[in-house]
């Protein structure tokens, strides 16, 4: 498993894949420095007080982050649903499983070596994100390891979801499967949040059922939660219209559901390793 | 840890027992029993849809028999152990384009259980042996059909498997490369591999194999040493002034059947071509054509295949490869 581990990343960084992630984080990164900094220098010239430029900063810190986690996702389907299908269509595959290779060596292969190079870009492009919003605001985050982990989360079960696609779908059914999917499941989510501050049952019922099914919108919620000054939590946990936003977080996700989502991982994994076995080649 | 296969010389290479594969409606291997020996080539012929690929699949493990059994170097179908010391070269050849040359053999040596120590040097040895010494620096995505076709060859052969399987092996070579291959796959059969060789061009096979098997329809329809399947030699002569009351006059050269115009005697030695023609010379016979040989394995194999099919050009003709 290790070699096929190694020899994904190593494609990674051949296609110069990591190099554009790369590229692209710097860009992402200087940009929000750039665009931080001019948006606190004219605040602080319209009098604008600490305790609001910081609360601006993080919603503008959340705002990236569902940008940068939508980029995430998309980044990860697309990783993730040529991973297995295009190597079967083109027999680099078959040439290597008529090795001693298991079939689920090879599939935890590709999907560990995906994982880590997005996992990797996840924690480049969010710690220098945070870290530069930091030096030019003051603002730093309560714990800015936890909203970078729950976009990293995120972008996995998309990764698992479309590896598991691939087995059995060519590459662009599965990502776009994963993809509408992905989108579904975060407004049953913002849908399951106006049903809760509503008060209606069936709307909380069927967003439960969804993060159920995709527990995508659970680690949002996570990454909103990470992002948000004390203080935010504090006076939006009684406003409505806070209340229903996907953009607040009056808590984090329920360690059950986060358990849920390592499992969902898991279990995804291992029905698409069943898949892959039972696959003629 | 994935277990040593128990190897040993005295098993068969390859040994199947009536086995089939289904895919739905459609029964691509009915019943194949074949066995292929240490040290041999086995050629392995059959029209488009005959079943060869499924049966390389099975083989290797790459797709699962629906009845009957097998064995590869001594352990089941499939078993991981065994593909240790398996070679293939699929139909499809493809490698990692990033990958350089070298890099796709060091990647094979290291998936097939290679130690590292050992990775490097058995890679300059295949390329080597497939004439791509010189390029094992050069990205693969880089290298024309034919030389990827080399590199797959030499992939196959890392590391000096005890079975070598080839799957249409010289489909993008030019003739060069084709004679190449041959030398290719005599020296793997010389250290004692068993090749087993999955073509189409007959005459590639005819001077390569020492042992083929023809499959149609799922099914073997002809197997055995060549000279079994090509038959023996016959002698045709085309004459007039002789009738079947002659005939057993020139028994003793082998069994006659004349047919209007046309003598046939099969089998009979060529050797005994003139003492024949005298004989019916003298016997008043007047000869105009004189053919003596045996049928070239195209048309045993035309012979075998070509048969129960509607000729070619009309809608439903099969087309050979």
């Amino acid at each position: 498993m290790l070699a096929i581990t190694r020899l994904t990343i190593g494609e990674a960084a051949r296609r110069r894949v990591l190099w554009v992630l790369v590229i692209l984080a710097a860009i992402a990164v200087s940009l929000t420095a750039w665009g931080v900094s001019s948006l606190i220098a004219a605040a602080r010239d319209h009098g604008v007080t600490d305790l609001e430029i910081k609360f601006a900063v993080s919603q503008i810190l959340i705002f990236i982050a569902f940008m940068f986690g939508f980029v995430l996702v998309m980044t990860a389907a697309f990783f993730g649903s040529p991973a297995i299908a295009t190597e079967l269509e083109n027999g680099i595959a078959q040439a290597m499983l008529a090795r001693p290779l298991p079939r689920a060596s090879y599939l935890l292969g590709r999907w560990f070596g995906l994982a880590i190079v997005i996992v990797g870009y996840a924690a480049v492009s969010g710690f220098l994100a945070i870290g530069v919003v930091g030096l030019v605001s003051g603002y730093v985050p309560p714990d800015p390891i936890l909203p970078v982990a729950y976009l990293a989360g995120q972008a996995l079960v998309l990764l698992s979801l479309t590896v598991l696609l691939s087995t059995r779908l060519p590459p662009i059914a599965g990502g776009a499967i994963a993809v509408v999917a992905y989108g579904l499941a975060w407004m049953a989510g913002v849908l399951g949040k106006i049903g809760l501050a509503l008060g209606t049952t069936s709307l909380v019922t069927a967003s439960d059922a969804s993060r159920f099914l995709l527990p995508t919108d659970a680690l949002w919620q996570g990454v909103v939660y990470g992002l948000e000054p004390s203080f935010v939590i504090n006076a939006g946990e009684g406003e409505f219209v806070a209340r229903t936003s996907p953009f607040f977080a009056a808590t984090g996700p329920a360690p059950a559901i986060v358990a849920w989502s390592v499992i969902w991982v898991v279990l995804i994994l291992a029905l698409a390793v069943t898949q892959l076995r039972r696959r003629e080649l | 840890m994935i277990p040593m296969p128990r190897l040993s010389l005295d098993l068969p290479a390859i040994e199947v027992t009536d086995l089939q594969k289904r895919y739905g409606q459609i029964e691509a291997v009915a019943g194949l029993t074949m066995t292929v020996g240490r040290g041999e080539v086995f050629g392995f012929l059959g029209p488009n849809g005959a079943g060869k690929t499924t049966t390389v699949k099975l083989l290797l493990g790459l797709a699962r028999p629906t009845g009957g059994s097998g064995k590869i170097l001594g352990a089941p179908l499939g078993d991981l152990g065994a593909r240790r010391k398996v070679g293939y070269l699929p139909e499809l050849f493809r490698y990692q384009p990033w990958l350089k040359a070298r890099e796709v053999l060091t990647l094979h040596g290291e998936l097939m259980g290679m130690p590292r120590s050992r990775r490097g040097k058995a890679a300059d040895e295949a390329l080597g042996i497939v004439g791509l010494a010189d390029r094992a620096g050069d990205l693969v995505g880089r290298f024309s059909k034919g030389m990827q076709q080399r590199l797959g060859l030499g992939v196959a052969l890392l590391g000096e498997p005890a079975l070598v399987v080839l799957d249409e092996p010289t489909s993008a070579l030019d003739p060069v490369g084709r004679v190449d291959v041959r030398g290719i796959v005599r020296g793997a059969a010389a250290r004692g591999a068993a090749v087993f060789l999955n073509s189409h061009l007959l005459s590639e096979v005819e001077q390569v194999c020492d042992r083929v098997a023809i499959i149609d329809h799922g099914r073997v329809v002809a197997s055995g040493e060549l000279d079994d399947v090509l038959g023996q030699a016959e002698t045709l002569i085309r004459l007039t002034g002789l009738s079947e009351s002659d005939l057993p006059a020139i028994e003793r050269f082998g069994p006659p059947t004349l047919e209007g115009d046309l003598l046939a005697i099969r089998p009979m030695d060529a050797e005994n071509v003139p003492e024949l023609v005298a004989q019916l010379v003298s016997m008043g016979a007047k000869i105009s054509e004189v053919r003596s040989g045996r049928s070239s394995l195209e048309q045993r194999f035309l012979e075998l295949v070509a048969r129960d099919r509607p000729p070619a050009g009309t809608p439903s003709a099969p087309r050979l490869r």
